[in-house]
């Protein structure tokens, strides 16, 4: 399961010129989003649907888009992302449908364009469609973006079914918990969609979201081999978010992030989100 | 015991994964990790591979892969992996 990510920052056949970003100074992600073969339009804010397989993001994004995406796997080779626009609160939203994936640590090449969006194209607001049936299996998903970006929202989809398994879930706990807003969904009934919209907005917007969340590990040795790595990603890098991050991916031997420290696409990250 | 010796239908709790690198990795990301919940689903005509029943989804493993996960009989029921 070695394969190494494709080189990240040119994605599969960009759909248009990666040269046309007319609208960069509305949405500054809008540039790499475009390098990722994302077509940039008017919006103020990208959001990013990811999410272990099956668990309703194609069904979340069809919500809120009113599009008929195709529900279902995503198929063939060349991988396609689906995107769409809603407007909320008077402020035009770019929504990315992403395949399944339960890690962006190992990857398979489904995986690859979850990771490349989430890593590289940095969204304004990433929601995590989680399956409240199945939460132990999803909640590894949640933190490892977690660990990426504050600018989160787990929409806790399928809590009809949960309800019907006799399975609740305190969303109020979880928030705590993760530090980042958790609703609940039945996308296929629209329930819960007024609030995931809200929570959306409220993150896009948000002046001063979490923090990533930072990992720290008991074994001295493993936590001394990460500051010191870290801390050349950052001294190459500066500016790099999350290098914390980055240096356990590279003492992991993670083909793909060693491929964007060499050939220096990992500096696409260091690109300050806002001009403060 | 590992967990190709687990007979079909009976749980188990995973203790340990005896790889490196990233098929370790590929396992710990599909929920094999130490405490979790393991059930033997279902075995192919041959024997091989098996489908094994891990926090509410089917993984399917060769039986070179569950050789090196290490696994101890529970009582605990199905879903739960409390440590
Ligand atoms: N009961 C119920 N079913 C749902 C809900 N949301 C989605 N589904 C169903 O779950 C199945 C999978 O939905 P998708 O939207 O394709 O899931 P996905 O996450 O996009 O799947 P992948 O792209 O393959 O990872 C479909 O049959 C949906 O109709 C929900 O809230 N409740
Ligand atoms: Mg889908």
């Amino acid at each position: 399961m070695a394969a190494p990510l494709p080189t990240p920052g040119v994605g599969p056949s960009p759909a248009e010129p990666a040269g046309a970003c007319t609208s960069c100074a509305l949405a500054p992600s809008t540039a790499r989003l475009a390098r990722l073969g994302l077509a940039p339009g008017r919006h103020d804010h990208v959001v990013a649907l990811a999410g272990n397989p099956n668990t309703g993001k194609s069904t979340v994004f069809n919500a809120l888009t009113g599009l008929r995406q195709h529900v279902g796997n995503w198929a063939g080779k060349t991988v396609a992302r689906a995107e769409g626009g809603f407007s909320f609160g008077g402020a035009g939203y770019r929504i990315v449908d992403l395949p399944g994936t339960y890690s962006l640590l190992s990857t398979s090449t489904d995986e690859d364009v979850a990771r490349d969006v989430l890593l590289f194209g940095r969204p304004d607001v990433v929601v995590v469609v989680v399956d409240a049936t199945r939460l132990e299996r999803n909640l590894p998903l949640v933190l490892q973006i977690r660990q990426i970006t504050g600018r989160v929202v787990v929409a806790l989809n399928l809590v009809d079914e949960a309800r019907r398994h006799g399975i609740t879930v305190d969303t109020r706990h979880l928030t705590r918990e993760l530090g980042v807003p958790v609703v609940a969904t039945a996308a296929r009934r629209n329930e819960g969609l007024p609030e995931l919209l809200a929570a959306i907005a409220q993150v896009a917007t948000a002046d001063d979201p979490p923090k990533p969340l930072r990992l720290t590990h008991h074994d001295p040795a493993l936590e001394k081999a990460v500051a010191d790595l870290a801390a050349q990603v950052e001294a190459r890098f500066p500016g790099v978010p999350n290098s914390r991050w980055v240096a356990l991916r590279l003492l992991e031997g993670d083909a793909g992030i060693e491929e964007a420290v060499r050939n220096g696409t990992l500096g696409d990250l260091a690109t300050p989100r806002e001009a403060a | 015991m590992t967990l190709d010796e687990l007979p079909r239908g009976q749980r188990a709790v995973v203790t340990a994964l005896d790889l490196r690198g990233g098929e370790r990795r590929r396992l710990m990301d599909l929920g094999l990790l130490p405490g979790a919940a393991i059930r033997a689903d279902m075995t192919s005509p041959l024997g091989d591979p098996t489908a094994y029943e891990v926090r509410g989804a089917l993984v399917v493993l060769r039986r070179g892969q569950a050789k090196t996960v290490h696994v101890e009989h529970s009582g605990t029921p199905s879903g739960s992996t409390e440590r």
